[in-house]
């Protein structure tokens, strides 16, 4: 029985009160469930027929997520050139106790944000898959798991509750693990793949008992009921509000591989480029970031503590991230590592109570660091290898895209006018308003590391003298109109959110059914002291970077152990990270403990198992041997015994002689008669 | 007459007869002493049924049945005294004691 | 229909395969194809009415006992004919008679060693009569007599068709047929637990009067059972069902009896088998004994969460691909019985729906390993590997249900999993909140670990590259009979998976019925 609770915007506005007043988006935002429906069905469609398609399903893949950014531009556009969209609708699939459960969407600023983000950088990524995979072992389960990861995003940020959240969120675990695990023939890839699941899996708890706490507490899964009670300061949910944040926090450290967590997403390098590029910019890492947000008005307003957890976290993976880009010979484990550091950055944003700056530069990141992987993935086409040391001077060879992740990279620097400068000065902006000092040391600082390590990548691909074996060539159109799109929008996204002159992204994002109060307010004038200090930085980290890497791109890598000694063994170790993981958590696990819990089940429950077999025939054998054999059964053949016995004496007495016993007659009747005799008297 | 005299005299002769049967060697004298243990149980049977005045007469008809009976019994008694006789030409009892164990 | 919803109906589902199996004897050994032919239409029958009974079920009386009857039976014992279904027996039901069904199909051309599948169909005939049996018994010794009904083909099938392998056992000197071992355990330990089951059974008969379910529930309700009494029945109950369950410690002989056991030996014995246990404790041991059940709770939640961690780190352990998804099966039903053991109707709803996932989820796992041993000749997973490159078909369809069996969101497993942790976080009023509570992150943790080992078990047996010992060797994809048992079992999957309404609709109205009546 399928029961429809379809609610209208405006409806639940009348029940949540403190509303933002916009109208409901209408049909538009009714039908939003077709963009979580149509990615899934194409990845059904897929995998049942893509073999038999002449693009191996890349063209249905393509499809659903070209389907799903013209409808979330169709809803941006709704948004700013109407009155904004907040709406919730849904359908019961089920209850447990007194817990509904639905499939619910929601259509407001945040999410219409996301899905386009989503919608343009998989249409980006999708198209260039269609050609980077050309000639690939398996495209057809390429692209459905490609297809199934965009469908699992789109199921997370769409989410009215939490539970629905949460299936996009293992959706979106499950199908990177199939994605990274691509190429599945070689152990390290489907290691990779697995260590990815699992360091998620293990921060999920933290996600589903958050979300339990959360629901129990409220008595409901949907979110703007949580937030309901937000805004009235429920009592019971402020008794538990920083339990339920941290927890919620540490899912979201998982999937946006926040230090500690952080050490699936350079290993899930080993998925196709294109995989990298999605997982970086749109799906997967941003999901965290996501989550933080959509929850945000919880930590403002009753978990503050929990905030200044998140700004810890995200001030440290932004450093420790940022360093380890600087060594990594891997092109795209540079990029990885960047992605790390960005995602400290909006994390560190969102913990500094800067809600709009964190999601401006998740949007703004999407662009540029997808074409980046976009690129690189593009070179490596080209060179047919990841390492830099195999490149070089690919500036001529392959002019789009060396221009396109020019522009790219030097979005990420945050050199104005592109989309990272506007972004990251915003966030700078809020650590220096919001008085943290350190972090605002740390991120400048970091600002200039980004701009050092993209110097360097740059220099050592596209300048100098290139390295590899044979003559690489420019990718193919089908490769770089996506870079081409995502250079453009890299170029101009920045500019939706100029401080005191544009605001359409922060009025995009706030239009949330929580007061915009407690989303924080869009600041009017730049901060001066940020400004300088991050363009500072970044113009420094690129002197300083083509002053080291330019000059002398041939000989980079020799040069690099030179010039940070001591620091560099540690930096190439991931900070001993991952063996401290894999030598102290994984290993004793997987190896004594397992085994000590298989011997325990072989050799002592089974033994008491076996035992008590063995001691209860032991104790039959007495049972028989003794009792029965030797008891019951001797005394039955005694019994036998002992009366042939007395026969054999007996039988003496049968003399045969009439005489005799006609006298024992006689004398019988006589004992009888003095017998009876003697009773009468 | 008294009923003691009766019974004197057939529990002397009762007793000359066990005497007879538990003594006697020849097994024609056993039965006969046999025949005569009969003979005392009819004297006391008359005896009883005069005494009670039992106008049956019960014990006369008793009497008469032993009468019978006796007979029957002393010529198949003879009959196997004489077979044994013939088989091992002596009729002494000691001798015949095939029933033994 | 009325004669349907008086009885009829289900004592269809329930006695229809036991019809087949009397026919079967009829039939000649040779003539294979009558055999199963006739074997296959007796369960399909039995899974129709089942169908139907589903659709005449009232939905909206979910927590009331429907489409029975109860007639005189042993009266010198006060023993009835009573049958009935609630919205807690409906799914499962079901579940059973479409299992045999699909076991059937698969048996079409997958017959183990010595072959006679005459004689193994009359096994699963009477499996299905016992299992169905005693999801509609509303009789305790109805009850106890289909409960038992299913130890005797299970132990033919095992001891007959199973493992011939020699082993060598600890405190044993001499080696034995794995079949022989396993057999014997499964028997044994369920009887014994069984044996108090009945002695509980029958006190509660001399205290109460009946031996009817849905009247000692009433008496239990209004508190007639306490003290010692309750005590020591509830605990009598407790081994029979906790073995059955299995329960760690009483667990050891299921992945002995698994390993054992042909492929639909497994298929049942998971699917099923092992619901008996934790539906004997939803219908019979919470309702009957509510003070007793809740002072049990908390030591039924502890040794729920022992099995979770256990089962799932035995796994890692494990070298036999088919041991690893037994010992999965303990792992899971950790979470059905942490469910249970909340007392909530959040929880129990959780059980049943997990009971049913499990079910699907973990007879499709050893429909798969079955296969693959019909295929290999092993069940060593080290030299297993790369069986998505052989077989690219099955192995797809080893790592969907793989997935599933993690509790992936969005399939069957998931909702038992997570509706178990969220209840034990709120457990029935009175229960101790920090047992609940640590037993819930301690369940989260076991998660992780359930999708460590079956991850490393796909790494391990489908992905890589395949051992140089199969090069040259053909190996046949999933053929048309394994299609036809398989892919109705994924589709639930999904179907559970998306719509868990499926099994809630009916299981939470009666769940929530059950406990408001007990507590």
């Amino acid at each position: 029985m399928v029961t429809a609770a379809v609610l209208s915007g405006s409806s639940i506005l009348a029940a949540t009160g403190e509303a933002v007043e916009r109208s409901d988006g209408g049909i538009l935002a009714a039908g939003a469930w077709l963009i979580v429906l149509v990615p899934f069905l194409a990845t059904l469609a897929i995998t049942l027929f893509g073999k038999r398609l002449p693009r191996n399903g890349g063209e249905l893949a393509v499809g659903a997520v070209a389907f799903v950014a013209v409808y979330g531009t169709v809803l941006l556009l709704a948004t700013w050139f109407g009155d904004g969209i907040v709406y919730e609708g849904g359908v019961t699939i089920g209850a447990f106790g007194g817990f509904e459960i639905e499939w619910a969407w929601v259509v407001d600023g945040l999410s219409i944000m996301m899905f386009f983000v989503v919608g343009v950088v998989s249409t980006a990524c999708f198209v260039y898959a269609v050609g980077y995979m050309e000639g690939d072992v398996r495209p057809t389960a390429f692209f459905a798991s490609f297809t199934l990861f965009a469908g699992a995003m789109l199921m997370l940020v769409s989410a009215a509750n939490l539970i629905q959240l949460l299936i996009g969120w293992e959706l979106v675990g499950v199908s990177s693990y199939l994605l990274i695990g691509h190429y599945w023939e070689q152990k390290e890839n489907s290691s990779a793949g697995m260590k990815a699941f699992l360091v998620n899996k293990i921060a999920d708890i933290g996600l589903m008992i958050g979300i339990i706490i959360a629901a129990i507490t409220v008595g409901s899964f949907t979110i703007s009921t949580i937030m309901k009670k937000v805004v009235e300061t429920d009592a019971a949910l402020d008794d538990v509000a920083v339990v339920i944040a941290v927890l919620l926090f540490i899912g979201a450290m998982g999937k946006s591989a926040q230090f500690p967590f952080h050490v699936w997403l350079p290993d899930a390098m080993a998925g196709p480029t294109p995989v990298s590029a999605l997982m970086h910019a749109a799906t997967m890492v941003t999901a965290g970031v996501y989550l933080t947000a959509r929850m945000f008005p919880l930590f403002e307003e009753m978990a503050h503590e929990a905030l200044d957890l998140v700004l810890i976290i995200g001030a440290i993976t932004l450093v420790i991230a940022g360093l380890l880009a600087i060594v990594q010979d891997d092109i795209k484990r540079v990029l990885a590592y960047s992605t790390l550091s960005q995602l400290g950055y909006m994390v560190a944003a969102l913990g500094a109570g800067a809600y709009t700056a964190g999601l401006f530069h998740l949007f703004t990141h999407a662009f540029f660091k997808s074409l980046l992987f976009l690129g690189a993935g593009s070179v490596i086409h080209a060179v047919h290898s990841n390492n830099m040391s195999d490149m070089g001077g690919l500036r001529k060879d392959m002019p789009r895209t060396f221009w396109t992740f020019i522009i790219g990279s030097a979005a990420l620097a945050g050199l104005p006018p592109l989309a990272g400068f506007f972004s990251k000065d915003e966030i700078l902006a809020a650590f220096n308003e919001g008085g943290h000092g350190v972090v605002l040391a740390l991120g400048v600082g970091t600002a200039f590391i980004t701009a050092l390590y993209m110097t360097r990548a740059v220099s050592l691909t596209f300048f100098g003298t290139y390295k590899g074996d044979g003559h690489p060539h420019e990718s193919p159109a089908i490769m770089t109109v996506p870079m081409l799109g995502l250079a453009g929008a890299a170029a101009v996204a920045g500019f939706l959110n100029v401080p005191g002159i544009t605001d359409a992204f922060y009025k995009l994002v706030v239009t949330r059914l929580v007061s915009a109060e407690l989303l924080g307010e869009h600041a009017t004038s730049f901060d001066l002291t940020a400004l300088g200090l991050g363009l500072a930085a970044g113009v420094l980290g690129i002197a300083v970077g083509y002053r080291l890497y330019y000059e002398d791109a041939s000989t980079q890598h020799e040069r690099d152990r030179l010039r940070i000694p001591g620091l560099w063994p540690v930096l190439e170790n991931k900070y001993y990270i991952d063996d401290l993981y894999m030598n102290g958590i994984v290993n004793p696990i997987k190896g004594p403990i397992a085994r000590f819990v298989n011997w325990t089940n072989g050799n002592i429950i089974d033994l008491i198992v076996n035992a008590v077999g063995a001691l209860t025939r032991g104790f039959g054998r007495f049972v028989y041997g003794g009792l029965d054999q030797r008891g019951i059964d001797l005394a039955i053949n005694e019994a036998g015994a002992g009366t042939g016995f007395l026969g054999g004496k007996l039988r003496y007495i049968q003399t045969g002689k009439v005489q005799q016993y006609a006298a024992a007659l006689f004398g019988a009747s006589i004992v009888l008669v003095i017998g009876f005799w003697i009773s009468i008297t | 007459m008294t009923i003691a005299q009766f019974l004197v005299l057939s529990a002397a002769m009762f007793s000359i007869g066990i005497y007879g049967v538990l003594i006697r060697r020849n097994a024609v004298l056993v039965l006969l002493s046999v025949e005569l243990m009969l003979a005392a149980v009819n004297i006391n049977f008359v005896a009883f049924c005069r005494f009670l005045e039992d106008t049956a007469a019960g014990g006369q008809v008793f009497a008469l049945f032993i009468i019978t009976v006796a007979a029957a019994e002393v010529g198949i008694g003879l009959a196997i005294v004489l077979l044994i006789f013939r088989n091992r030409a002596s009729a002494n009892i000691d001798e015949l004691d095939a029933l033994k164990w | 229909m009325e004669w349907f919803d008086n009885g009829w109906g289900l004592s269809l589902v329930v006695f229809a395969p036991l019809v087949g199996a009397v026919a079967l004897l009829a039939v000649p050994k040779k003539d294979e194809e009558t055999a199963k032919l006739l074997a296959l239409v007796t369960a399909a029958v039995s899974l129709f009415f089942a169908v139907v009974a589903a659709f005449r079920f009232d939905y909206a009386e979910a927590g009331s006992l429907q489409l029975g009857a109860k007639l005189s039976w042993i009266p010198a014992i006060g023993s009835d004919y009573e049958i009935g279904i609630d919205g807690i027996s409906l799914p499962l039901l079901v579940l059973s008679a479409a299992i045999v069904v699909l076991s059937i199909v698969y048996s079409w051309d997958h017959w183990p060693e010595p072959h006679n599948p005459k004689g193994f169909l009359i096994l699963i005939l009477f499996l299905a009569t016992g299992m169905a049996g005693t999801f509609v018994a509303q009789d305790l010794v109805l009850f106890f007599i289909f409960f038992e009904l299913v130890l005797l083909p299970m132990y033919f099938m095992i001891g007959i068709w199973g493992d011939k392998t020699k082993i060598r056992l600890p405190g044993f000197s001499k080696e034995v047929e794995t079949r022989l071992y396993a057999s014997i355990k499964f028997f044994l330990f369920t009887l014994f637990g069984s044996a108090f089951m009945l002695l509980g059974f029958l006190a509660l008969n001399f205290r109460g009067g009946s031996f009817s379910i849905p009247e000692l529930a009433e008496m239990g309700a209004a508190g007639q059972f306490d003290g010692t009494f309750a005590f020591l029945v509830f605990g009598a109950l407790f081994l029979g069902f906790a073995v059955k369950v299995p329960m760690w410690p009483f667990h050891t002989w299921l992945p002995d009896a698994h390993t054992a056991a042909p492929t639909v030996g497994s298929v049942l014995l998971a699917a099923i088998l092992l619901k008996l246990g934790s539906y004997g404790f939803i219908r019979i041991a919470i309702p009957i004994l509510p003070d007793e059940a809740k002072s049990w709770a908390p030591a039924i939640a502890i040794l729920a969460v022992i099995a979770i961690i256990y089962g799932s780190l035995a796994c890692l352990a494990q070298t036999d691909m088919k041991r690893l998804i037994a010992f999965s099966s303990v792992g899971h039903m950790g979470f059905v019985m942490l469910g249970i053991a909340t007392l909530t109707p959040v929880g129990i709803t959780a059980a049943v729906i997990g009971m049913v996932a499990h079910g699907v989820i973990t007879g499709m796992l050893f429909f798969l390993a079955g296969s693959m041993q019909h295929r290999y000749h092993t069940r060593e997973m080290a030299r297993l590997g790369g069986n998505l490159k052989l077989m690219p078909i099955l192995g797809g369809m080893l790592g969907f249900t793989a997935m599933a069996s993690l509790g992936l969101p969005g399939l069957a497993g998931f909702w038992g999993e997570f509706m178990a942790l969220l209840g034990s976080y709120q457990p029935l009023e009175g229960l101790s909140v920090s047992v609940f509570r640590t037993a819930m992150v301690i369940g989260a943790v076991g998660t992780v670990l359930t999708a460590g080992y079956l991850l490393w078990m796909l790494q391990k047996v489908n992905l890589g590259e395949p051992k140089e010992e199969w090069a040259g060797h053909e190996f046949h994809d999933v053929d048309r009979y394994e299609y036809a048992a398989w892919v109705p079992l994924l589709i639930s999957i999904v179907a559970i998976g998306v719509y868990p309404k499926i099994i809630t609709g009916a299981a939470n109205d009666a769940v929530t019925a059950l406990i408001d009546k007990a507590f």
